[in-house]
C-alpha cells in the first residue's frame, strides 16, 4: 500500500528513489512557499493595513523567488570564533527533521512515502531532532544572544514536547492504532453517535486534545506567543543571529516547512487527513477507495493544512509574547494536567462504549 | 607596579571571585551581556551593560553618549532664531514641543509675550506633537513585547497628525515654526475642521490599542507588577512626566505652572495611577493621548482672532540675564536654562531633557529582573535617544 507498490511494476530502484526525493521536496517546499506568500506576505499585510509585496509578478507572487535570489547572493559569513563545522551543520539538521517528518504523512490511499506501523510515535520522535539543530546553532555561533536563544529553545521545545505527545495519546486510544494511515481511515469510516455522514473527525470528539496539540505546535514552531528563542526585540534573532545568506535561508525554509508539516500532521490526526467521509462515495475500507483519490487526496490535505496554518499565523500576528518562566508554567501547570485528564476521560469512554 | 595598578588588579580578582560565587549551588558563572548600542529594542544607540546569571540580571548599567551631538555647545554659536532648528532634533518624535520652552525662555528675558492667538496655536501644536509622539509609543510597545501588528496601526494614525503639523508648519518632523514673540505663520485654511476629524480618529486608535494590547492577558502578565517604582524612589531619581504620574505623584507642569500658554483656558484631567509598574506607565500614556485630543478640541473651539506676532525688533538681541523655563513635554519635564550677555545668540544654554533623568533609574530598576523584562521596563520608561544624548 505504498507509492512504491504503485510504481514498482516497471520502474528500477533508482527511478523510484528519485521520484521519492522529488516528491519529498515538493511536499516540503511547496507548503513552505505557499505559507510564506499567503500568510507572511499577504495576510500579515492585510491585518496591518498595508499591501505587502506588489511589484514582483502579479500581486507580488514572485516576491519569494526574488527573496531566495537575494539570499543566495549574500556573502556566507561565519563568526571568527565559531565552531565552523557544527555551525554549518546546524541549519541542515533543522531542515532534515522536517524531511524526516514528512515521510510518514499520508497523502492518499497509496500516496505515502512509508507506511509506518508506529507512525505517530515516529513523527513525535523525529520532530524533536530540530531541537538539536537549534541548540548547536546557538552554541556554535559564539554569540551571547545566540546562546541565550538556543538554551531558551531547548527548554521550550522539551517542555512542549510532552503536552504534544499526551494530546496525541487521546487520538491513539480512540483510533486504536499508531499508524497514521489507519487513523485517517478510522476517522472517515467511523461515525459519531450513529451519524456517519461526517465520519468521525477527532477534532470534535478529541476537542481538548486538538486545542492542546495546536498550542504545543505553536510552541514547537516558536511562533509568536512562544517565540522567545527568536525574540526579535530581546535577543536580536536568537539562535539565527549570526546566520546569513544561504544558511539563514535554510533556517527560514525550515521554519515554514515545519509549520506546514506539523499542520499536515494535525490535519491527519484531527481533521480526517486526505480523505472525505467514506459514506459519501459508499466506500467501506481503504481497499475500496477509487484510485483518483491519490490525486485529489493531496489537494484535500493541502487545503486542510492551509486552514490550520491560518490559525497558527493569525495568532502569530496578533499576540505579544510570553516570558520564559510564564511559558514553562503554562506548559507544566496547565497543558500537561489538561491533557492527562483528557487521556483519562478518553480511556474511560473507550472502555465504557 | 604602582599602587593604583595593584588596586585594579585586586578589584579584578575580587570581581572574578564574586562571579564564581554568583550561584553557589549550581556553580555557574555570570555573563556580561551588552544590550546595544546596536539593538532592535533600544530605538537608538543606548547601551545597557547587563551582568546576567542565567536569565536574571545581577546589575545593569545604561551607558549613553553614542549619539551625543553637542547641542548645548552649538547653541553658543547660533543666533536665537537659529536655535529652534537645532533643538527640534532633541526629541525627534515630538519636535515642536522642544522649541516651545526655549522660545519661552528667550521671551522671558526680552519681556515679550506672544499674542493670545499665537499662544493658542502653540498649545495646539504642542499637544499635536505630544499625540504624534505617544501614539508611536503605544504601537512600539507591542513590538517590544512581541506583537508585530499594533505598530502599523500607530504609524498609520500618526500620519494623520503629522499631516496636520506639516499643513500648519511645513515640516513633518522638524517644524522650526516657533518664533520669539509669536509664530511664523497663521494656521492654514481648513486646519480646524481637519483637526477635529483627526482627533476623533485618534480616539478610535486609543480604543483599538486598548482592545488589542491592554486587554490582552499576555500583555498584562508581562507588564503588571514588572518594574515597580515606588513614589519616593521616583521622586528621588527625578523622574518626570508619565513615569512619575504612574507612580501616583500628581504633578503636571501644564497645570501646575503659570506660563504664557493656553492651558489655563481648557479643562483637562491629570491622569495618575497608584501602581507604579510598567502597566501603569503604559496606561497613563494611553489616557494622556485621550486627554490631549480633548485639549485640542477645546482649544479649537476657543481659538481667538488677532495677530500671531508681537512687536519684536528685526534683529533680535536678548538683554543680559538668566532664565529657566520648563514645560511638560511628551517624555516628561523639559527645560532650558538660558544665560544671555546681550548678544545675538545665547552665552550658555543648559538643556534639561526628560529621558536622561528617566533612564537614570534603570540600574536600580533592572536589578534582579529577567532579560525579557529589561525590554518591557525600558519600553515602558519610554525614552528617545536624541533626548538622552542631546
Amino acid at each position: 500500500m505504498t507509492l512504491s507498490t504503485l510504481l514498482s511494476a516497471d520502474l528500477p530502484y533508482w527511478a523510484q528513489s528519485l521520484l521519492r526525493v522529488l516528491g519529498g521536496l515538493v511536499a516540503v517546499l511547496l507548503p513552505a512557499g505557499t505559507i510564506v506568500y499567503l500568510f507572511l506576505f499577504k495576510m500579515m499585510s492585510f491585518m496591518q493595513s498595508r499591501l505587502g509585496p506588489m511589484e514582483a509578478g502579479p500581486q507580488g507572487s514572485m516576491q519569494l523567488f526574488a527573496e531566495v535570489g537575494k539570499w543566495l547572493q549574500k556573502e556566507d559569513i561565519y563568526p571568527a570564533r565559531a565552531d565552523k563545522f557544527i555551525f554549518k551543520l546546524a541549519p541542515l539538521i533543522v531542515l532534515a527533521s522536517t524531511f524526516l517528518l514528512v515521510v510518514v504523512v499520508p497523502f492518499g490511499p497509496d500516496a505515502i512515502f512509508t507506511d509506518f506501523e508506529s507512525g505517530v510515535f515516529y513523527a513525535l520522535a523525529v520532530s524533536s531532532v530540530s531541537v538539536l539543530g537549534i541548540l548547536i546553532a546557538g552554541w556554535a555561533s559564539a554569540n551571547k544572544y545566540s546562546l541565550l536563544g538556543g538554551l531558551r529553545a531547548a527548554g521550550q521545545l522539551i517542555a512542549y514536547e510532552l503536552p504534544m505527545v499526551l494530546a496525541v495519546v487521546g487520538v491513539v486510544i480512540q483510533a486504536g492504532t499508531m499508524n497514521l494511515q489507519q487513523i485517517v481511515v478510522a476517522q472517515n469510516a467511523g461515525s459519531m453517535f450513529g451519524f456517519s455522514s461526517l465520519g468521525n473527525p477527532y477534532v470534535i470528539t478529541q476537542f481538548v486534545g486538538f486545542i492542546v496539540f495546536m498550542i504545543a505546535v505553536q510552541a514547537e514552531l516558536t511562533q509568536t506567543p512562544f517565540d522567545m528563542p527568536i525574540a526579535e526585540s530581546e535577543l536580536v534573532s536568537g539562535y539565527m543571529t549570526e546566520y546569513s545568506g544561504f544558511r539563514f535561508l535554510i533556517f527560514f525554509i525550515g521554519e515554514f516547512a515545519t509549520a506546514g508539516v506539523f499542520s499536515m500532521i494535525a490535519s491527519v490526526l484531527f481533521l480526517g487527513g486526505w480523505a472525505v467521509p467514506f459514506s459519501w462515495f459508499g466506500w467501506t475500507t481503504i481497499d475500496s477507495i477509487d484510485n483518483w483519490m491519490n490525486v485529489v487526496g493531496p489537494l484535500i490535505l493541502f487545503t486542510k493544512m492551509i486552514a490550520v496554518v491560518f490559525f497558527i499565523m493569525w495568532i502569530r500576528f496578533s499576540y505579544p509574547r510570553f516570558r520564559e518562566d510564564q511559558l514553562q508554567k503554562f506548559a507544566w501547570k496547565v497543558l500537561i494536567p489538561v491533557s492527562l485528564a483528557n487521556i483519562m476521560v478518553t480511556a474511560i469512554l473507550k472502555v465504557a462504549f | 607596579m604602582s599602587l593604583l595598578g595593584d588596586r585594579q588588579q585586586l578589584a579584578y580578582i575580587a570581581a572574578q571571585a564574586a562571579d564564581a560565587r554568583v550561584n553557589v549551588e549550581l556553580e555557574t558563572e555570570g555573563m556580561t551581556l551588552n544590550i546595544g548600542p546596536q539593538h532592535p529594542a533600544t530605538h537608538g544607540t543606548l547601551r545597557i551593560i547587563a551582568r546576567l546569571d542565567g536569565e536574571q540580571v545581577l546589575w545593569a548599567d545604561p551607558s549613553c553618549g553614542y549619539m551625543h551631538r553637542g547641542y548645548e555647545k552649538l547653541t553658543e554659536v547660533r543666533s536665537y532664531p537659529q536655535v529652534t532648528a537645532l533643538v527640534n532634533r532633541i526629541d525627534w518624535l515630538g519636535s515642536f514641543a522642544n522649541e516651545v520652552p526655549f522660545i519661552l525662555a528667550a521671551e522671558k528675558l526680552m519681556g515679550v509675550e506672544a499674542p493670545s492667538r499665537a499662544q493658542h496655536i502653540r498649545t495646539i501644536l504642542f499637544e499635536l506633537s505630544r499625540i504624534a509622539n505617544v501614539t508611536l509609543f503605544l504601537g512600539d510597545l507591542g513590538v517590544q513585547l512581541g506583537a508585530v501588528t499594533p505598530v502599523f496601526f500607530a504609524f498609520r494614525d500618526r500620519e494623520y497628525v503629522l499631516n496636520l503639523i506639516e499643513g500648519a508648519t511645513g515640516g513633518r518632523f522638524h517644524p522650526n515654526f516657533d518664533r520669539i514673540g509669536g509664530l511664523k505663520d497663521d494656521l492654514p485654511a481648513g486646519f480646524i475642521d481637519e483637526t477635529r476629524i483627526v482627533m476623533k480618529k485618534l480616539r478610535g486608535f486609543c480604543d483599538q490599542i486598548e482592545d488589542l494590547l491592554f486587554g490582552n492577558e499576555i500583555f498584562q502578565s508581562r507588564t503588571r507588577g514588572i518594574g515597580v517604582i515606588p513614589k519616593d524612589v521616583a521622586l528621588q531619581y527625578g523622574l518626570s512626566g508619565a513615569n512619575l504620574r504612574a507612580s501616583g505623584v500628581d504633578w503636571d507642569l501644564r497645570r501646575d505652572q503659570k506660563l504664557p500658554l493656553a492651558y489655563d483656558k481648557v479643562d483637562f484631567k491629570v491622569i495618575t495611577h497608584p501602581d507604579g509598574d510598567s502597566f501603569a506607565r503604559c496606561w497613563v500614556r494611553l489616557q494622556e493621548v485621550r486627554e490631549s485630543t480633548r485639549i485640542v478640541d477645546q482649544l479649537l473651539d476657543t481659538l481667538p482672532a488677532g495677530p500671531i506676532m508681537a512687536k519684536v525688533p528685526k534683529i533680535i538681541k536678548v538683554p543680559e540675564g538668566e532664565a529657566w523655563v520648563s514645560t511638560e513635554n511628551p517624555l516628561g519635564e523639559m527645560g532650558y536654562y538660558v544665560v544671555s550677555q546681550g548678544d545675538m545668540g545665547p552665552f550658555r544654554v543648559k538643556i534639561r531633557s526628560a529621558s536622561f533623568n528617566n533612564i537614570s533609574i534603570t540600574p536600580w530598576l533592572l536589578k534582579g529582573v529577567y532579560v525579557p523584562d529589561i525590554i518591557t521596563i525600558l519600553a515602558s520608561l519610554y525614552f528617545i535617544l536624541g533626548d538622552i544624548d542631546r
